[in-house]
């Protein structure tokens, strides 16, 4: 962020004038505020495209009546809810009651802080962001465990403890994962581990070595587990807890738990790209659209710069969004034990043993072999990506299902 | 400071938001309490006895393996930081074989964990 603001201040005369210290405290206020509208916004727009998604695979419409094609639907929500009665149970502990949603509420924001929207665009650019991030998460969990705790019910208490069971197995193999790419990268800065990176494919983490490849799933899993989604969403299991830990939460307060559940929808997505599909990096694309737009200004051109590196990230992050989306409509639930058992007998060894053989790769592997690697590896993604389109075209097309691509319908 | 500072902001910008808007929920909402309203759900019917029971020992059990791995997994960040370079340096194999002592009594343990039965979540297995 500081070099962009620095940008902004020597080209700005009316600001010039101010104390450097007020600028940036203006502008880390707006930048701020920015990321809160964003994340805001994101968090009703994915509830309403959850619904969708969740019609058009279930074979119904989902909302489509507020605003153009249900698009206002969550705000309308929003504005019910606000309007609802404050219920706190008589026998719940209110202190801790009512200070459960603030830790979800600030531990979600506190996420976004570090996330790279693109190559200047990061609100706080960390030397140990990743790990910061482990450990702002963590805070999601404390107001899990006390909402559940608090409510005075066995439900809540069960929800709960199970979530704080699942958040926190989970977090073993995340960490695990986080820690091979910190080691491949070098650097725990979130910025540093995107420039290790590249734009093209074969630059990607995923595909720099099959070890990496192999621990993005119990990453993807673990961040699943983590923000509480499908397959992985024991503490809401409504036909076995009610609603869980938020079962006695109602009004705003209920609003609460549900902003965070998809607001760490992003997060979901933004991590995995940060991690292992090259961040922000555009490669020549912001040059080609400054050439395109003719721009000669340097602080337009930053701007142009930063704005088509957003681009890219939000595709890439939307993109994995996407497909937790349609995992939630895909997948059945599991159960608790099969939940326990896949985090501590399958996903922690197998990312131990990604560890050790990563370390032995990186001594012993001269680098024009690992890029020989790295090409073979995104030629088969590209092949797998392309069966699997295949796959999709001769279905519909061997079962008689006519393909209406018509997400508006 | 520079760098930590918009993280204090975003704290006091989520924070202030959270309670005006349950300020605001709490102004705007209607405030109609009754006896069976502000008891405990429990599929309808009244309430059976509080939810302050024992709860199953395996969750401290979760609780406790997590400790002890997340430690574990924390202490190996600063090495996994100056992996790259240390190769670099030529150092691979010394690095390995630091960690590797380190890596051998982790997974030690972890074996030794399963074999006691301590990730195994229902009773039966």
């Amino acid at each position: 962020m500081q070099p962009f603001i620095d940008q902004i201040i020597s080209e700005c005369e009316i600001l010039q004038g101010l104390p450097l210290w007020f600028s940036y405290l203006i502008f880390q206020l707006i930048f701020c505020g920015i990321i809160f509208v964003f994340v805001a916004v994101f968090a009703m727009l994915a509830g309403y495209a959850e619904r969708r998604v969740a019609g058009r695979i279930q074979s119904r419409i989902g909302p489509n009546r507020v605003g153009p094609q249900g698009i206002l639907q969550s705000l309308a929500d929003g504005i019910k809810v606000f309007l609802k009665e404050d219920i706190i149970p008589t026998h719940a502990d209110h202190i801790l009651f009512r200070l459960a949603p603030y830790f979800i509420f600030i531990g979600m924001f506190l996420s976004f802080v570090a996330i790279p929207f693109s190559s200047q665009w990061v609100i706080a650019d960390l030397d140990i962001g990743i790990f910061y991030l482990l450990a702002v998460e963590s805070l999601v969990v404390i107001g899990i465990v006390m909402s559940g705790w608090a409510s005075n019910n066995k439900w809540s208490l069960l929800g709960g403890m199970r979530s704080a069971a699942q958040i926190v197995s989970y977090e073993v193999p995340v960490a695990l994962t986080i820690l091979l790419v910190v080691m491949y990268s070098g650097t725990m800065s979130i910025q540093g581990i995107i420039m290790a990176q590249g734009a093209a494919p074969w630059n990607w983490n995923i595909f720099q070595t099959p070890f990496l490849f192999v621990a993005f799933f119990p990453l993807f899993m673990g961040s699943l587990a983590e923000g509480n989604r499908m397959p992985f969403d024991m503490p809401e299991a409504e036909s076995e807890l009610v609603s869980g830990y938020n079962t006695e939460y109602s009004g705003f307060r209920f609003v609460i738990f549900f902003f965070a559940e998809f607001s760490n929808l992003y997060l979901i997505g933004a991590l995995a790209t940060v991690l292992f599909f090259g961040g922000w990096q555009a490669g020549p694309l912001p040059d080609f659209v400054n050439g395109l737009l003719g721009i000669e200004t340097p602080l337009s051109a930053a701007i142009v710069k930063n704005l088509v590196e957003l681009c890219v990230f939000m595709f890439k992050s939307l993109c994995l969004v996407f497909i937790v989306i349609q995992l939630r409509w895909t997948l059945p639930r599991v159960r608790v034990d099969q939940l326990m058992n896949i985090c501590w007998k399958y996903l922690v060894p197998v990312a131990f043993f990604n560890l050790v053989v990563m370390g032995i790769w990186m001594v012993v592997v001269p680098e024009y072999v690992t890029d020989i690697v790295a090409l073979c590896m995104t030629a088969c993604g590209v092949l797998l990506l392309g069966y699997f389109f295949y796959r999709v075209a001769w279905q519909l097309k061997n079962t008689k299902a006519r393909l209406r691509f018509n997400p508006l319908s | 400071m520079d760098t930590y500072l918009p993280i204090l902001i975003m704290f006091v910008i989520a924070g202030g938001f959270a309670g005006a808007f349950l300020l605001l929920s709490y102004l705007l909402g209607p405030k109609k309490p009754t006896d069976s309203k502000l008891s405990v759900y429990e599929c309808g019917l009244n309430p059976v006895g509080s939810a302050r029971e024992r709860f199953s020992v395996k969750y401290y059990l979760v609780a406790i393996l997590f400790i002890v791995f997340d430690i574990e997994v924390v202490f190996m960040y600063p090495w996994a930081v100056n992996y790259k370079n240390a190769i670099k340096d030529g150092h691979g194999a010394y690095m390995i074989a630091v960690m590797g002592v380190f890596f051998v009594m982790l997974v030690l343990g972890l074996f030794y964990e399963w074999r006691k039965g301590a990730m195994n979540w229902s009773n039966q297995a």
